[in-house]
């Protein structure tokens, strides 16, 4: 049976690749933005010139996890790229509506703490892994 | 879509992983298409076709179409 591929390496490597890049990525954002959250704080005391390099480093690595995360839909199948992004559209979604209503109940009073982004990010992420989940269920 | 990719493989006698590795897609993907509850992107039909050697109407037909010729 001849292999009819169109890229360069089986799907299984190409997954593999994808996910390491996309998980050194993703580390390096979380840990810049941690920096950058933290930092001027606990280390370098509100200095302008770090924290500028700190927001840098987040942007860049930010925009790196968004191309790892494209790179990592391409080598994916018809299947699993229909699976993700459907499920990234409902988090996105889930996101959107949440958070207009988290935004609404504090206007009106009806919570008394400010709306805080990380519980949306929360929500978000929660939300995208469990249509992921759900997604591979369905086509089983 | 109605597709005849079960009966093709098993004409073979390919599995499903089998036929997954050559069309460089995973087995589940094979299987959802089998089962009808996925259709699969033109790319991955005339890789298909190509590997089975024959045309991609031969192996996908249009449900909606079939009703109207009847």
């Amino acid at each position: 049976m001849n292999k009819e591929t169109t890229q360069n390496s089986s799907l299984e490597a190409r997954a593999r690749k994808t996910t390491i890049q996309l998980a050194f990525w993703t580390s390096a954002w979380v840990m810049s933005t941690a920096l950058t959250t933290f930092g001027p704080e606990y280390i370098w005391d509100y200095n302008t010139t770090l924290s500028m390099i700190s927001v840098l480093l987040q942007l860049g690595f930010g925009f790196g996890m968004i191309f790892a995360h494209k790179q990592h839909l391409v080598g994916l199948d018809d299947l699993m790229r229909k699976i993700q992004l459907e499920a990234m559209a409902i988090a996105l979604g889930v996101g959107l509506v949440v958070g207009l209503s988290y935004e609404a109940l504090e206007a009106s009073k009806l919570i008394t703490f400010e709306p805080e982004i990380s519980h949306l990010i929360v929500i978000m992420a929660l939300t995208c892994v469990t249509s992921v989940v759900l997604g591979y269920r369905r086509y089983k | 879509m109605k597709n005849k990719l079960k009966v093709l493989r098993a004409e073979r006698d390919w599995t499903q992983a089998q036929l997954a590795t050559a069309l460089d897609v995973s087995r589940q993907t094979i299987n959802a298409i089998e089962k009808g509850k996925f259709d699969p992107s033109l790319p991955l039909a005339f890789r298909a076709a190509r590997l089975f050697n024959i045309k991609i109407e031969d192996i996908f037909q249009d449900e909606v179409l079939d009703k109207n010729l009847k």
